[in-house]
């Protein structure tokens, strides 16, 4: 394999190194990339903490990245599986609208946001603000997440085995929130509400679409939600406005 | 925006590195702060004697003024370090204002020198030649201002005390309160940088015992705004963000040191950095790191 060959093909498996040749060339190749494409399965080398690795893709192809990523990687993820064996910067799959994105070690802020589709999961902790506006994602993450996760989250589902911290769910819609472990503080109009049957086998279907299903007991998880005191206008606020 | 970056060596072996490490780091941070930069690297020190680093205009002859002062002195470009007897040191300070007025002391201390000025990070690293550099720590900031001028002055790191320095990322809402809190306990903020009242702040609590790491603890009381700070001591380096953790922030450690960066980037290229541990600093948490001095 000669990966000065930008990108090299063996095997059926595309390898591009970004210490050879520039992100730019990696990410417009994979945008180029048709829905019935023979390069499925591509390796990227060297991410070096660059920025918007292998945003904007659109193609049910797999790409696998070998080493951590900087800020948005596989944002706007169309169909493609992205995996990064290492952590992830801010903003990992942001706007995510469908595929599967899977940080092997932890992911900074803002992981998840605002994306509509799709399943993230994290093998680490996610720190502040995770999945902050989400709108109908699902994400999975097997350590703690920081605090302001959920703000403002409206559909989609947030599951964490660790941890919440400060201000989860705080202005939350629809999304539904199951946390495993201690949960520093609720914010505005989140809530703990009951864990029903229904809510296990939604429950179960994430963990299993995350691998993990039967590796933890579902009963020892909490499900959060929204009030939704906060929907309409009450005039015992009028003061406030 | 702007960007921070640190290194705390824990063993000797990579210190003659020191330097040529920060400035690849302060190098790949230029994006984030392509306005001005500067760094301070705690390096060796003489017993008895205290290094002033002094700042002059284009043109200085720092040589000549040495040979005036009647010391042995150290020009790096605009800057120029300084040995002297630290019996002597109030005496010196007090002919550098005589002989040379325009010429300033920027920082003091037993092992710190403190380089900053503006320009392109990558071209202010070389002019002062800070890939030579040994030491044992080192910061540096790369600046996008925000709250003050574009000037020398206004560039990190801020020393306020002996061998203290300090570099942030964000901006401080009550520093005129807290620079008139510091004024009252007699201690002076040369510069309108909101950054030089957290390093005064910093500098204010240690004088009055508190150690680096218990100042930090203070300053999530005293300091409202948004921020991450890296901090250097003669012997230490402390690190802390704000509670809502605004500011990015990225840190790594091996057996053989401790990193910090606003991106991951800046850290990709240290020795070992496929096995350190890498992670991000958690909100209103003081971490800092001592080694004997």
């Amino acid at each position: 394999m000669n990966l000065k060959l930008k990108p090299a093909v063996s095997d059926g498996e595309t390898f591009f190194d970004l210490a050879q040749a520039p992100l730019r060339e990696l990410n417009a190749a994979l945008h180029k990339l048709a829905a019935d494409t023979n390069e499925t399965h591509w390796k990227v080398f060297n991410p070096a903490g660059r920025h918007a690795v292998a945003a904007g893709l659109d193609a049910p192809v797999t790409v696998e990245i070998d080493g951590p990523v900087g800020y948005y990687c596989a944002g706007m993820n169309k169909q493609a599986r992205v995996i990064i064996n290492g952590n992830a910067g801010v903003g990992v799959a942001e706007n995510m609208m469908s595929g599967f994105v899977h940080v092997k070690g932890d992911a900074s802020q803002s992981a998840g946001a605002t994306a509509h589709g799709g399943l993230l999961v994290v093998d680490g902790n996610a720190s502040a603000r995770c999945g902050i506006s989400m709108k109908g994602i699902d994400i999975v993450v097997k350590g703690s997440v920081g605090h302001m996760s959920a703000f403002m989250a409206q559909a989609g589902t947030l599951t964490v085995l660790g941890d919440a911290g400060e201000a989860l769910g705080d202005s939350l819609y629809e999304a539904k929130l199951f946390v495993r472990g201690s949960v520093a503080g609720l914010g505005a109009d989140c809530i703990e509400k009951e864990m029903r049957e229904e809510h296990k086998a939604l429950l179960a279907a994430k963990l299993e679409a995350a691998g993990i299903l039967g590796e933890v007991d579902i009963s020892e998880f909490r499900r959060y939600g929204s009030a939704r005191t906060l929907y309409h206008f009450h005039v015992d606020n009028v003061s406030s406005y | 925006m702007c960007g921070i970056v640190g290194l705390f060596l824990k063993e000797p072996k990579l210190e003659p590195e020191l330097g040529a490490l920060l400035s690849e780091m302060l190098d790949i941070m230029c994006d984030r702060g392509p306005d001005s930069a500067g760094f301070a690297v705690y390096g060796a020190g003489t017993p008895g004697f205290v290094k002033l680093t002094l700042r002059g205009p284009a043109g200085t002859d720092f040589a000549a003024l040495g040979g005036q002062i009647g010391h042995l002195v150290t020009p790096r470009d605009t800057h120029a370090v300084l040995s002297v007897p630290a019996a002597e040191e109030a005496a010196v300070r007090a002919a550098l204002a005589r002989i040379a007025p325009e010429v300033r002391v920027v920082g003091a201390g037993n092992r710190m020198e403190l380089y900053k000025e503006v320009g392109l990070p990558a071209d202010v690293a070389k002019r002062f030649k800070l890939e030579t550099m040994s030491g044992t720590h080192a910061i540096g900031h790369t600046r996008m201002a925000t709250e003050s001028a574009v000037t020398t002055d206004g560039a990190h790191p801020f020393s306020t005390g002996p061998d203290q320095c300090l570099v942030h990322n964000g901006s401080l809402s009550n520093h005129a309160g807290v620079r008139r809190l510091l004024a009252r306990e007699g201690l002076s903020v040369n510069t309108e940088n909101d950054s030089e009242v957290a390093a005064a702040y910093l500098t204010y609590r240690m004088r009055g015992g508190d150690t680096l790491g218990e100042a930090l603890e203070h300053s999530l009381d005293d300091l409202d705004g948004f921020y991450t700070f890296v901090v250097g001591t003669e012997t230490g380096f402390g690190v802390l963000r704000d509670p809502i953790a605004c500011k990015p922030a990225v840190m790594a450690e091996t057996d053989s040191y401790v990193a910090f960066a606003s991106e991951y980037r800046a850290l990709a290229g240290l020795p070992g950095i496929e096995t350190a541990r890498v992670f991000e600093p958690e909100p209103a948490k003081v971490y800092f790191w001592d080694r004997a001095a």
